[in-house]
């Protein structure tokens, strides 16, 4: 920590935040090697890795995105690593090197695979030491996008991923004329143990978002004393901050796209006409973005790698580890601006759809914060006022505008339109010690609610409600039996678990080899958290128990009830975990053991 | 301690109206907060931990002519509740001027369960968090204190609605939800398990494999050091400088915690206490402290074992409250509670309140029974990094009662107020 040194002036400060132009690595290896003939027609795009033996390399590179070089954990060299291209049905060898100092890991996200293969430290394998190769082998059982990351330490955070793109067998569903991996990063110069040290100090390190003092007289200006009081009372007894939406914020983060920081501007070269599809995966550490390419319709065919029914959306949430391909279609001869803001405002990632190098088009500016909501904090308690205009879906079709001609609605789901018994909540025991600061004992059901920031905004947003998996479920059994986990935490002393258990105090969780079973997750709190269980499908359901999506990662928003079922096919050991970095560190971490 | 940062100007302008109140101040910091300030006229010190008054009042003090003799005109110390400064026996008078709400007649033993945010549903609410009562605070509205809490809060504002009546006695409200069988609605934090609480055991009493290098922080070890204050002090009759800071080490259960605070004026230290503790997390918001102090600067070198709790009260209010048994039968506590109301991002308000009682006399470090003084400080701070930012302020210093007397006395003032530019520093 630099305590001395002066603040950052402006302009500093605009670079810091845009990053600088040439970004990436120093080395300069990693982003401009030849690409590989599959779709990548343009300069600056990631190296292209495909077939199916593999050697992949963990070093220290030096990287410069920001003015100050900086030591990132990197793949073969590059931010993000290579995309890997494999095949449906094929058995890939992935030998892995450690030129590191301490050990490290790859773990391949959403990927079914032999446990042993999984790559989580502790749980599959013992890691990989400095110096030790290790190989990976599998055989590939799925297509669609995935992504790979480091599950040691927080490596995650310095660079250490890169995307997974796999052919399907059989021919693809939505033929394309060119295809590119968008993948998003949060980049800091920061060593990310001290992120960690700092919020477990001042969990509120990074929000620059506070409500203030003038803000309050603004409010009583606009509202009238009263409102302003009671927008704040309840917070304030609660000890809680209605715009912390991430921990983790712009102060130190410079968002990514493919490697390039704002400034970088990442671009994909289009013919006007053409069918593009676009590979969204977050691969933060800590951030979730909102995705929208201003001109453009985007139409959503895969979510978690798995094919969905086309939905036309203008934007979309992607929380972190989840992918999304969408494909679009521009018809101008004009740039479009790929724009990815991250839920806290703070900042974003963006990019450049265009038919030449070197054009723009115009950067929104973020979208002004707004603070949580109160169906964000007391979730369906808080939803029963046909008057509020953020209740989506559960008082009617007030919150609905903008939904006409969504192909593939089905509108027998919302459950606006009949609306499904409350579920029973059963907190557990251990939900009421020192690391618990919340419960909501009426969580929201409904899946239709795009989430903070998002709501009523104009835009045709995706929610989890448009997303049904094409073909159905992998398993029709009726899950057997249910385990309700609820996600937990507290906020002020940077504590995060399920049930009111980090980690390190709990048991493995068990499930019955072959059996169905469906987990119910609450969340107790008022983050998102992106919860993904290792080995196995995650297939979600609507609020009336039938199947809606499969994932691999499901994005529980605050105070709401998300159920989904497993089928427990991979015996082994597993980690389950919420796959915001810190999140996870601190506890928010379980082992699945199937046996 | 400073994990967090306030939201907004609504209660802090209630306390810091209550302190000026109580130091007989002109109410500088409350003059625009009036519609956020209602009334808080009387203190309730019920709680006070450990402090035995059975011989407070007009009691006469134990002769301490032995004691170092100092020269009458030292200048008053900022924190004044230690005066090295022998002193002819005299009846105490107390003198507890702006204080006059303030009941000290049973002070019963310090309840850690009233602070755990644990229901105590047969507890009334101002026996509560006797470091809330000092702030101001509106008990009824505390939202962990009981399973009643709930339903003293007006959601009305938040979301144009009024769930002054919990859905469990009016279900009407909630159009559109359909039926909620079997809904019975606890508090949103705190609390203890409901009767239908499960298990978060879902091992079936499968363990742990074999596999090394498992890499989760969530039981690592950290460490803080705060520097709240370290500043340079201009005082009505001395200068000098202060410094108030602690230290902590340890996992989210479990801390050695340090704190330390004191004064030098004129070159050399006059004042100040040193404080270990073991301080472990019992409840969502608060910890309870153990340890002990040692007194350091003029005068005899007292020992204390100390026990407390501290914590985060609801509105943003930091608060310590501490009791001491030292040698001789001494008792003594020190309740502080702060506040921080934000301008910007960065440029912090920080008001600062603390009370110190005394159960015995000591006229050797000229501290009389009862309340011995009370300060409260504003602190302006510029953040420019979240670890590092300087600041001006100004602080009052109350003596009350007979360590009043003993500041008259010694020619000391009873009241100073003194401008503070310092640093606040973490790592």
């Amino acid at each position: 920590m630099n305590l001395f040194s002066p603040p950052p002036a402006d302009l500093s400060r605009r670079r810091f935040v845009q990053g600088v132009a040439i970004g990436g690595a120093v080395a300069g290896l990693g982003l401009l090697r030849p690409s590989n003939a599959w779709a990548l027609t343009s300069p600056g795009q990631p190296t292209v890795l495909s077939g199916t033996d593999f050697a992949l390399d963990i070093a220290e590179t030096p990287v410069n995105y920001t003015g100050a070089t900086r030591l990132a954990t990197t793949v073969n060299g590059g931010i993000p690593g290579p995309i890997l291209r494999w095949k449906e049905g094929t058995t890939v060898n992935l030998r892995v090197t450690n030129r590191l100092r301490m050990p490290t890991s790859i773990h391949w996200h959403g990927i079914i695979l032999p446990f042993q293969e999984d790559g989580v430290p502790g749980i599959s394998f013992d890691g990989i030491a400095p110096g030790e190769t290790f190989l990976y082998q599998f055989k590939v059982r799925q297509s669609g996008t995935y992504w790979y990351h480091s599950h040691s330490g927080f490596q995650e955070q310095t660079g250490l991923y890169g995307p997974l793109v796999i052919e399907p067998a059989s021919p693809d569903r939505h033929p394309t004329d060119r295809d590119y991996v968008v993948m998003l990063n949060d980049w800091t110069d920061e060593n990310p143990e001290r992120i960690y040290a700092k919020l477990k100090k001042q969990s509120d390190y990074y929000n620059f978002a506070q409500p203030t003092v003038p803000d309050f007289f603004r409010d009583v200006r606009e509202k009238g004393l009263g409102q302003a009081l009671a927008m704040r009372k309840m917070w304030n007894e609660m000890r809680m901050n209605p715009t912390d939406f991430g921990d983790v914020s712009g102060y130190t983060y410079t968002y990514l796209m493919n490697g390039a920081a704002p400034a970088g501007n990442w671009t994909g070269i289009f013919k006007p006409g053409e069918k593009i599809r676009l590979r969204f995966i977050n691969g933060s550490a800590q951030t979730i973005f909102d995705v929208r390419i201003p001109g453009l319709k985007m139409t959503v065919i895969s979510a978690d790698g798995q094919d969905v029914e086309p939905v036309s959306v203008d934007e979309f949430r992607i929380s972190v580890a989840e992918t999304y391909d969408v494909m679009v279609e521009p018809q101008d001869e004009r740039a479009y601006t790929l724009f990815a803001q991250s839920i806290d405002r703070s900042g974003y990632a963006r990019g450049t759809l265009a038919p030449r190098a070197g054009m723009e088009a115009d950067v929104p500016k973020p979208d002004p914060i707004q603070w949580l909501a109160m169906q964000d904090m007391m979730g369906a308690m808080a939803m029963g006022d046909a008057g509020h205009g953020n209740m989506q879906g559960m008082s009617g079709m007030s919150g609905m505008q903008g939904m006409q001609g969504m192909a593939g609605m089905d509108h027998g789901a919302m459950p606006g339109m009949a609306p499904a018994p409350a579920p029973v909540v059963r907190h557990a025991r251990t939900e009421y010690g020192p690391g618990v600061d919340m419960h909501v004992d009426m969580p929201r059901t409904n899946l239709d609610d795009p989430g903070i920031g998002l709501r009523d905004n104009g835009r045709r947003v995706l929610t989890y409600a448009d997303l049904h998996t094409i073909g159905g479920p992998i398993d029709a059994r009726e899950p057997s039996r249910e385990i309700e986990l609820h996600l937990t935490g507290n906020m002020d002393r940077f504590i995060w678990s399920f049930d009111g258990v980090k980690f390190s105090d709990a048991k493995p969780v068990h499930f019955n080899s072959g059996e169905r079973l469906r987990i119910v997750l609450v969340n107790d709190t008022m983050m998102n958290h992106p919860i993904h269980l290792h080995g196995m499908w995650s297939e979600m359901e609507n609020p009336e128990g039938q199947f809606q999506v499969r994932k691999h990662t499901i994005n529980v928003q605050p105070a709401q009830r998300i159920t989904y079922a497993v089928s427990a096919d991979n015996p082994g050991r597993w980690a389950y975990h919420c796959h915001l970095l810190y999140h996870m560190e601190a506890g928010m971490f379980r082992e699945v053991v199937v046996s | 301690m400073k994990m967090n940062r306030r939201s907004t100007s609504v209660v802090p302008l209630r306390s810091a109206l209550l302190a000026a109140i109580l130091l007989a101040l002109p109410p500088v910091v409350t003059a625009q907060s009036a519609p956020a300030s209602s009334s808080t006229s009387s203190m309730d010190m019920s709680s006070m931990p450990g402090m035995d008054h059975g011989s407070m009042s007009g009691m006469a003090m134990p002769a301490a002519a032995s004691s170092t003799a100092k020269p009458a005109t030292k200048p008053p110390a900022k924190k004044a509740r230690k005066k090295p400064v022998a002193a002819p026996p005299t009846p105490a008078s107390h003198n507890m001027d702006g204080m006059k709400g303030m009941d000290h007649s049973s002070m019963p033993g310090m309840d850690h369960r009233a602070m755990s945010d644990m229901p105590t549903p047969a507890k009334p609410a101002a026996s509560a968090a006797p470091a809330g009562d000092m702030s101001g605070m509106d008990h009824s509205s505390m939202p962990g204190m009981s399973p009643e809490a709930m339903q003293g809060m007006d959601h009305s504002g938040m979301a144009g609605m009024d769930h002054g009546a919990m859905p469990k006695k009016d279900q009407g409200d909630m159009t559109g939800m359909g039926a909620m069988p079997g809904m019975t609605m606890g508090p949103m934090q705190g609390g203890s398990p409901p009767a239908n609480a499960r298990s978060s055991d879902y091992s079936d009493g499968v363990g742990y494999g074999s596999m090394k290098g498992m890499d989760m922080a969530d039981n690592a070890p950290l460490g803080r050091l705060l520097i709240d204050q370290l500043e340079a002090f201009h005082g009505r009759d001395a200068n000098g400088q202060s410094w108030e800071a602690e230290g902590w080490y340890g996992n989210d259960e479990n801390k050695l915690w340090v704190r330390t605070e004191g004064e030098r004026s004129r070159g050399k230290l006059e004042d100040g206490d040193l404080e270990a503790f073991w301080n472990h997390n019992i409840a969502t918001f608060w910890s309870t402290q153990l340890g002990g102090r040692q007194d350091l600067g003029e005068g005899p070198k007292r020992t204390w074992a100390a026990f407390g709790v501290q914590g985060l009260a609801p509105y943003w209010f930091e608060v310590e409250a501490t009791g001491y048994v030292g040698a001789s039968g001494r008792t003594a506590a020190r309740l502080r509670a702060e506040y921080e109301m934000l301008f910007t991002q960065r440029l912090i308000l920080q008001p600062e309140a603390e009370i110190n009682l005394y159960g015995k006399n000591d006229p050797q470090r000229r501290i009389g029974s009862g309340v011995s003084d009370i300060q409260f400080g504003l602190r302006l701070r510029y953040e420019i990094r979240r670890q590092f930012a300087p600041y001006i302020g100004v602080n009052w210093v109350r003596r009350i009662g007979t360590t009043a007397d003993y500041a008259r006395q010694d020619h000391q003032p009873v009241l100073d107020r003194q401008i503070v530019a310092g640093v606040r520093i973490w790592f």
